[in-house]
């Protein structure tokens, strides 16, 4: 079974309880419609599983079919910068069908980022260089597609439905150990 | 599947309309030959998308690319360009699967290739090869590390 490589660490973007027994992290892509709808059932299955999970986010962007993809994530990593990457990552989800750049800086007004700051680190090469990154060790990992989801560090090959999730995120949560 | 180590045999097939690939032109060159079910089917999708994005780290290991399926040169040149691939999808069309047959690869039931991975050396020999489960997108952590680990071999 795939295992995620490098394990979670500090670098990553994290939600939730840093002490939760599991850790979900997700290999998406602002553009792809799999992940919009990842995003919203996600939503839901953070408040449902409350203090139980830690939820992170790693970049994994397919260019060619997604063009603005790698835009979008380089602006998630920009609010980042600035403190706000969750806020940043949620707008852009929730208006996944626009995303060329200027819908992207007015998506970062609206969460209140710096909007000069915010421009010139679109141009970042650190900020694309650690999207290549993750994008990288998302293939080492065994990320087939988006979205890819690790369940303590293994991959989730299963169907990845509200339901099916949440079940087998609860099974793990009330197994012995 | 044919074993590591064998020569893997040649074909010359269309790449596109009007233009046929032979293994020999890629002689000097590593290959990575994915063969796969069907054009359009969502698993081959993502699939050859995923590589789609990966052949600066393959052309990086002077490795190139190629997608095999049954399909004919123009059903592959419309899914070419409606998931703008880079890389030739050959077309083993007439005699159906006979390439698929001769890389032990052909699944006669179905009447489509297996999704079967093989990784050839700059002679055309067979260094590495994977069978994945039908409905399995297979991913490219097996062809990088088979990359890295040939080029080590050869270093060492």
């Amino acid at each position: 079974m795939s295992k995620l490589t490098p394990a979670l660490n500090k670098s990553d973007h994290v939600q939730g309880n840093k002490e939760a027994y599991i850790v979900l992290v997700e290999y998406g892509d602002y553009q792809c419609p799999h992940c919009g709808q990842a995003y919203s059932l996600l939503k839901k299955i953070q408040n449902q599983l409350g203090n139980n999970l830690l939820f992170a986010f790693r970049n994994f962007p397919l260019a060619q079919i997604h063009p603005n993809a790698i835009m979008a994530a380089i602006a998630a990593e920009a609010a980042d910068v600035q403190g706000k990457f969750w806020e940043m990552h949620d707008v852009i989800f929730e208006n996944q069908k626009k995303l060329d750049t200027s819908s992207l800086l007015t998506y970062a007004d609206d969460v209140g980022l710096n909007r000069n700051k915010m421009e010139a680190d679109l141009n970042e090469p650190e900020l694309l260089a650690r999207v290549s990154r993750d994008f990288e060790n998302g293939i080492r990992s065994g990320v087939n597609g988006t979205p890819s989801f690790f369940i303590n560090g293994l991959k989730y090959n299963d169907p990845w439905g509200h339901d099916e999730l949440l079940s087998h995120l609860e099974k793990l949560i009330n197994q012995p150990r | 599947m044919l074993q590591i180590g064998t020569q893997a045999p040649e074909f010359n097939l269309f790449a596109s309309p009007n233009q046929k690939v032979s293994l020999s032109d890629l002689r000097g060159r590593k290959v990575i030959i994915a063969f796969y079910p069907a054009d359009w089917s969502p698993i081959c999708g993502d699939q050859l998308s995923l590589y789609n994005e990966m052949l600066s780290y393959f052309r990086k290991e002077n490795a190139e690319l190629i997608g095999i399926s049954v399909d004919s040169k123009w059903c592959h040149f419309a899914f070419s360009q409606d998931r703008k691939l880079h890389f030739p999808l050959l077309s083993d069309f007439e005699p159906k699967g006979s390439l698929a047959k001769a890389y032990e690869v052909y699944d006669a039931d179905e009447g489509e290739c297996k999704r079967v991975l093989y990784i050839l050396d700059e002679s055309g020999i067979v260094r590495w090869s994977y069978l994945s489960p039908i409905g399995i997108n297979p991913g490219a952590d097996g062809i990088l590390t088979a990359l890295e680990e040939m080029r080590n071999n050869k270093t060492n």
